[in-house]
C-alpha cells in the first residue's frame, strides 16, 4: 500500500465541454440539468447517436505564432485556456518561478488524430497528403503537448500521457511525483480530446455506441455518448508555513492501477479500480466514509456500471453522494479525467452534488450512493474515477480546504 | 532547487536491426562495428501464446519483446512491475489503416483494430499478458519521448521506493503519413530500473538542465543513421555507455521548439 503523501494545492481550473465553456457555465449547466448532447451531424456518413459538441470549433482561430498547429482539438485547447482567467494565472506562474521551473503534463487519448483523417480525405491522386497537411507537429499523439508548451512558454518537463479515457486523470499523479522529486515548482496539467471520426466509428464498431442520449447507471442503458473537452488545472506546493485559506482546493492523492483482463472491457470484479480507490485513499490518509462525493466512471455502457456499481455499494457507506456527469458532456474520453476532476472541484466549491442525468430508473446493482437526482451538502472529499482501455484505471482524491460548514 | 534521482539498472533489453537482445547489442554496441543488413523479423514475446503473437501488431511485439528481457535480466517477475511505456508515435501502420478504411468506408472500421490504436496498447496487452495490476503509463513527447519516459519512469521508481520498468519503442510509418513522418526502422529499447535501496548497480544519476543538449556526431556513422531513423534510439548513447562499462554524462533533449528556452535531461552513468 503507497504511503501518505502531502497534499497540493489546485490554484487554478478550468473546464469546457458541451456543458458550456467555462467553470460558470458548467455549474449552471449541472444545477439546472441542462445536458449538452445534441443530434450527431458530424462525419461525411453521421451514425446515428447523440454527441456532446463543443459549439463554434469551426469558426476558431489560433494565434498567428501557433497557427501551424491548427486542428479541431487545438482549437479546442486554445478556447479551454481561454476561460476563466486560466491563460494569464498560467502566465504568472512561469513569470514567478521561471519557464525551466514549470512541468506540463496532459493527457489525450486521439490527440488530432481528426486531423490526420482529414488528411486522408485530401490525398492527391498519387495518394500524397496535400503541402498544407505536411505538418508533422499536428500528426503525433504530443501534438497538444508541444501547442500548449509553445503557447504558455514554458520550458520545464513536459509530456502527453496517452492512457486512453484515464489519461487527464493521471497528470495529476506525474505532476504531483514531478513536484515532490523537485523537479518543478509548479505544474500545469490538463486534457483534452476532440471529436473524430475514428472515436465515432471506432466504439460504434465496439457496440458500445447508444443511439439515444446516454444514461449512465440506468437498468436500460444501451451504451455511451461521446463528447469533447478541453480542462487544465495548476499544482503548487502548499506553503510551509502551512497556512492555507479555507477555500484553496487541494489534490491529497491518487491511485493508478491496471485490470490484466482484456483491452476493451473492465474486470469483472472490478479489481483493478478498487485497487486504484485503495491507493487513493492510502495515499490522502481518508478512509471510504470521510469521502463525500465521487464522480464515477460512468459511462453508460453494460459493462462498465455494472463493476462500477458494484464496486461502489460494497466500499462505501449510504451516506456517499455518487453520479455520473456523462449525461451532460458525454464521454471526453482522454478528457473525461480533468473534465470531472473539475466538476468534483466545483462540487466541493459550491457545496453541490450534481446527480445523474437522463437516467430514468437504476441499474439494481446499484446502492444507495448512486443519486439521479441533485443535492445540496457540505462536501470536503471528493473522489473521481477515470478507467481506460487497456484495463487502466486512476482514482483521484481531492478536498477544499476546510468544510463550509 | 536541483533535484537529482539516481537509480540502478537491473536489466536491460533490445530489439532493433542487427540487435535483438542485450547481448548481441553489447557486440555491436561495445565495439562501434557497423550494423548488419538483415532484413526486420518480428520478435517472439514468450508472454504471449503463439495465436495472440500472429496478430498483435509489430509495435506490442517490439515493445513485449524488450519488457521481457529487461525483467528476465532483472530477475524480476514482470506482474509485479509498475510500468511506463514510451513511444513517439504509437502504432503509425494502425493510424494508416484508421485513417484510409475512414476516409474511404467507415462502417467497416475493425474493432480489433480500433482498440489497438490506443497508444497504451502495448502497456495493455503487457499487463493482461503477465497479470500485473500495477501502475501503467503510456507517454509521448514528441522527439523527447525516450527522455521524458525516462524521466517519468525514474521518478516513479524513486517516489514508491520500487523497481520499475520501463520501455520505449517506435515502429516504421507506412502510407501517405510515412511522408510526413520520420521514422522507418524499429527500434525498442527497456530497462528495469530500481531506487538505489533497491540495487548494488552501478547508479543512473538524473537531473533537469537548461542548455540544449549537444548533437550526437560522436556516434559511429550506422549508429547515427539509425538514431536518425527512430526516436527510440535517442537512447544508443546510453546504450553505448552502459555496453562499454563507460561513466559518462549525457544530455538528452527534453524538447526541441527553438522558441522556448532549451531543456535536456542530464543522465549521468556512473561505473
Amino acid at each position: 500500500m503507497p504511503t501518505r503523501i502531502a497534499p497540493l494545492a489546485i490554484t487554478a481550473f478550468t473546464a469546457t465541454s458541451a456543458a458550456g465553456r467555462g467553470r460558470e457555465a458548467l455549474a449552471r449547466a449541472l444545477r439546472t440539468r441542462t445536458g449538452g448532447l445534441i443530434d450527431n451531424a458530424f462525419s461525411s456518413v453521421p451514425l446515428t447517436c447523440k454527441i456532446g459538441r463543443v459549439g463554434g470549433l469551426e469558426d476558431a482561430t489560433l494565434p498567428a505564432a501557433t497557427a501551424a498547429f491548427d486542428s479541431r482539438n487545438h482549437r479546442l485547447a486554445w478556447i479551454g485556456l481561454n476561460q476563466d482567467g486560466f491563460l494569464d494565472g498560467a502566465r504568472a506562474v512561469v513569470e514567478r518561478y521561471g519557464a525551466s521551473r514549470i512541468a506540463l503534463v496532459l493527457g489525450t487519448s486521439t490527440s488530432s488524430i481528426g486531423e490526420t483523417e482529414r488528411a486522408y480525405r485530401q490525398l492527391d491522386a498519387q495518394g500524397h497528403f496535400p503541402s498544407s497537411q505536411c505538418r508533422p507537429q499536428v500528426h503525433q499523439p504530443h501534438a497538444l503537448g508541444m501547442f500548449v508548451q509553445r503557447v504558455l512558454g514554458v520550458a520545464g518537463p513536459c509530456l502527453t500521457l496517452a492512457t486512453a479515457c484515464s489519461s487527464s486523470a493521471k497528470v495529476f499523479a506525474s505532476a504531483e511525483r514531478l513536484l515532490r522529486a523537485g523537479f518543478a515548482d509548479a505544474a500545469i496539467v490538463g486534457g483534452v480530446d476532440t471529436l473524430c471520426d475514428s472515436v465515432l466509428f471506432g466504439f460504434n464498431s465496439l457496440e458500445l455506441v447508444s443511439n439515444e442520449a446516454c444514461r449512465p447507471f440506468d437498468a436500460n442503458r444501451r451504451g455511451l455518448s461521446l463528447g469533447e473537452a478541453a480542462g487544465f488545472a495548476i499544482l503548487e506546493r502548499l506553503p510551509q508555513s502551512g497556512k492555507i485559506h479555507k477555500s484553496t482546493m487541494l489534490l491529497l492523492g491518487y491511485g493508478e492501477s491496471s485490470d490484466a483482463h482484456h483491452m476493451s472491457a473492465p474486470h469483472p470484479l472490478g479489481l483493478g479500480a478498487e485497487r486504484a480507490l485503495d491507493d487513493a485513499l492510502a495515499r490522502a490518509g481518508l478512509r471510504t466514509e470521510q469521502v463525500d462525493y465521487i464522480n464515477l466512471h460512468g459511462t453508460a455502457s453494460r459493462q462498465n456500471d455494472t463493476v462500477e456499481a458494484a464496486l461502489i455499494a460494497r466500499r462505501f457507506p449510504a451516506t456517499v453522494r455518487a453520479s455520473s456527469t456523462k449525461g451532460w458532456t458525454g464521454h471526453t474520453l482522454g478528457a473525461a479525467g480533468i473534465l470531472e476532476a473539475a466538476i468534483a472541484l466545483i462540487a466541493l466549491e459550491q457545496g453541490f452534488a450534481p446527480g445523474t442525468l437522463n437516467t430514468r430508473e437504476l441499474d439494481p446493482v446499484c446502492g444507495p450512493q448512486i443519486r439521479i437526482d441533485n443535492s445540496e451538502a457540505n462536501l470536503r472529499i471528493a473522489l473521481s474515477n477515470s478507467f481506460g482501455f487497456g484495463g487502466n484505471n486512476c482514482c483521484l482524491a481531492l478536498a477544499c480546504a476546510e468544510s463550509r460548514a | 532547487m536541483s533535484a537529482v534521482l539516481e537509480l540502478g539498472i537491473e536489466g536491460i533489453g533490445v530489439y532493433a536491426p542487427s540487435m535483438p537482445s542485450w547481448d548481441a547489442a553489447c557486440e555491436v554496441l561495445a565495439d562501434g562495428r557497423a550494423l548488419g543488413t538483415e532484413a526486420f523479423v518480428r520478435p517472439a514475446p514468450a508472454l504471449l501464446a503463439v495465436n495472440e503473437r500472429r496478430r498483435a501488431p509489430d509495435s506490442v511485439l517490439l515493445a513485449l519483446a524488450v519488457a521481457e528481457q529487461a525483467c528476465a535480466m532483472a530477475r524480476r517477475a514482470p506482474r509485479d512491475l509498475a510500468n511506463v511505456f514510451a513511444s513517439s508515435y504509437g502504432d503509425l501502420p494502425i493510424n494508416d489503416y484508421l485513417c484510409a478504411v475512414l476516409a474511404n468506408a467507415p462502417t467497416e472500421l475493425s474493432p480489433t483494430k480500433f482498440h489497438n490504436s490506443v497508444h497504451n496498447a502495448p502497456a495493455g496487452y503487457w499487463t493482461i499478458a503477465s497479470g500485473c495490476m500495477a501502475s501503467s503509463t503510456a507517454v509521448s513527447a514528441g522527439p523527447s519521448s525516450f527522455a521524458a519516459g525516462l524521466l517519468e519512469a525514474a521518478m516513479l521508481a524513486v517516489s514508491e521506493g520500487a523497481p520499475v520498468l520501463y520501455a520505449a519503442f517506435d515502429v516504421p510509418a507506412s502510407g501517405p503519413l510515412a511522408e510526413v513522418i520520420a521514422c522507418d526502422a524499429p527500434f525498442a529499447v527497456a530497462f528495469v530500473l530500481a531506487p538505489l535501496s533497491l540495487s548494488p548497480l552501478p547508479p543512473l544519476r538524473l537531473s533537469v538542465c537548461d542548455h540544449a543538449a549537444p548533437g550526437l556526431a560522436s556516434l559511429p556513422s550506422s549508429l547515427h543513421a539509425l538514431r536518425e531513423r527512430n526516436p527510440a534510439a535517442a537512447s544508443l548513447p546510453l546504450l553505448i555507455a552502459l555496453a562499454r562499462g563507460e561513466s559518462c554524462g549525457l544530455d538528452f533533449a527534453l524538447h526541441d521548439d527553438p522558441n522556448l528556452p532549451p531543456s535536456a535531461l542530464h543522465v549521468g552513468v556512473v561505473f
